[in-house]
């Protein structure tokens, strides 16, 4: 790639940084350049964004229909999965799953609340009395 | 410990974060050699498409070797020798670690967590452990952070530190952080360089598994062809953009390695004598350009999400000329250092 035809199409950066972009100058050599950024890139990483927006949705409408607990909201936010928050939060797997469901959630103990709560950087009683949009 | 030092260390934007952290420690220490230079004798080009191994349940197309591996390539080809640590579940000490090098005046590079860097676009905050960073002085709580893939150096809190080095999911660093103990004082280049080339044509050519190297890129293109059809248009898009997102997304340089690669061929020529390595630094060029010809037309059909296989073959055709192209240039190296 030719160091003028480097694409400045500003998006996912703009305001924060420039990336390095290697390109050829004017005699042939090679150099870094910086690139605002380029159309095809801010395609693909929305898309990445509709995915995780979509499953946030998803935790919102189980938690709405009273089938899932608030912390999966919490969870899905954060690109989490079961497994990730399992070892964020320092709580056993099997745990995790059972206080993503409503019932597990009644019981839940303070101390995992607390490590939850750290964990989403969010106070419990967001997390306790969270409900969902719309 | 109370620690007020800010070395004297320059920030030097990279394309990819691995080999900025290393060549600009080397740097640091009397050593000049670009990231480019790092990225070739590390063996850094490579391509692997494993559809069982998924990221948020998307399999993921890879255009370098595993992180950390050109790392250990090249210092061992280069002599040097660096010293690596890493603290399971001991954040204190690996905090206490840190402060103690940089307090005898050493820049430690640090592997970590994206999703916690604060001074990140947030666009890019995924859950992904293989980044690698600078710290180079410290002023009270806030570490002074010299991360490649950012135009200008940055920093980040101490809090926030322990969370990066502490980063979960795949690949946790359990605050790995490692630095240059010795150089050599003399480096054999032109050796060191051969050997990086000669490993990644064996990679890209010889690897008898149909997933890796240019046999890689073929049968990538028989997948994505049939995924409208398989997992319907907005899966497909999905998958699709997945792989343009490996290709060009934060530290790549653009095309998936192949423009670093091209640098990196140019500056051999120089090297070893041979203006052949030239010829070959303008084909990667080439190369580079169709990739990136590639990831356009794909994230183009990924926009529209239409079901229409036409866009899906017209990336696979791409990605079959391009692994035609990969093909005879690789060969062509492999001769070349015979």
């Amino acid at each position: 790639m030719e160091k003028d035809k480097v694409p400045q199409d500003e998006g996912i950066t703009a305001g924060i940084t420039r990336e390095v972009q290697y390109a050829v100058d004017e005699n042939g050599n090679y150099v870094k350049t910086f690139s605002k950024g380029w159309e095809a890139k801010n395609i693909v990483n929305s898309i990445a964004w509709d995915l995780i927006n979509e499953r946030v949705e998803m935790a919102d409408e189980k938690i709405r229909k009273g089938k899932a607990s608030p912390i999966m909201h919490f969870m899905e936010k954060h690109q989490m999965n079961i497994s990730i928050l399992a070892d964020y939060a320092e709580i056993p797997r099997w745990k995790v799953w059972w206080h993503l469901k409503p019932k597990g959630f009644k019981k839940i103990k303070q101390h995992y609340l607390n490590a939850y709560s750290k964990v989403f950087e969010v106070s419990i009683d967001e997390i306790i009395h969270f409900v969902p949009n719309k | 410990m109370e620690l007020n030092t800010k070395l004297d260390f320059q920030h030097i934007p990279a394309g990819h974060c691995e080999n900025g952290v290393i060549s600009s420690l080397l740097k640091y220490h009397g050593l000049e050699l670009s990231e480019a230079m790092i990225f070739g004798i590390g063996s850094g080009l490579f391509f692997a498409y494993m559809p069982f191994v998924k990221v948020n349940g998307v399999p993921t197309a890879s255009f370098r070797p595993v992180p950390g591996m050109i790392f250990t390539r090249a210092a061992k080809r280069l002599g040097i020798k660096m010293k690596k640590q890493t603290f399971r579940n001991q954040p204190k000490r690996a905090m206490e670690e840190l402060d103690r090098t940089l307090a005898q005046g050493l820049p430690v590079g640090i592997q970590g967590g994206v999703y916690h860097l604060s001074y990140f676009p947030p666009a890019y905050r995924f859950h992904f452990n293989a980044h690698n960073l600078t710290v180079f002085g410290k002023e009270g709580n806030t570490y002074f952070i010299s991360d490649p893939v950012m135009e200008y150096s940055t920093t980040l809190t101490y809090d926030e530190m322990i969370k990066v080095r502490f980063a979960k999911g795949a690949f946790p660093p359990n605050g790995r952080m490692y630095y240059p103990i010795s150089i050599p004082e003399k480096i054999d280049l032109p050796s060191a360089i051969k050997k990086g080339i000669k490993q990644t044509a064996e990679y890209m050519l010889t690897i008898p598994i149909p997933l890796f190297g240019v046999k890689g890129i073929r049968y990538l293109a028989g997948r994505l062809r049939k995924w409208p059809k398989r997992l319907g248009p907005k899966k497909a898009a999905i998958y699709l953009a997945q792989v343009v997102r490996m290709l060009e997304e934060i530290g790549t340089g653009g095309a998936g390695f192949r423009f670093i690669y091209a640098a990196f061929l140019q500056e051999a020529a120089i090297v070893l004598q041979n203006p052949k390595f030239d010829d070959l630094s303008k084909e990667m060029t080439m190369i580079g350009d169709m990739w990136r010809k590639f990831s356009s037309q794909a994230a183009q059909t990924c926009k529209g999400r239409s079901a229409d296989p036409d866009g899906y073959n017209t990336a696979a055709n791409l990605l079959l000329e391009i692994a035609d192209e990969e093909e005879k240039i690789f060969k062509k190296l492999r001769k070349l250092i015979d």
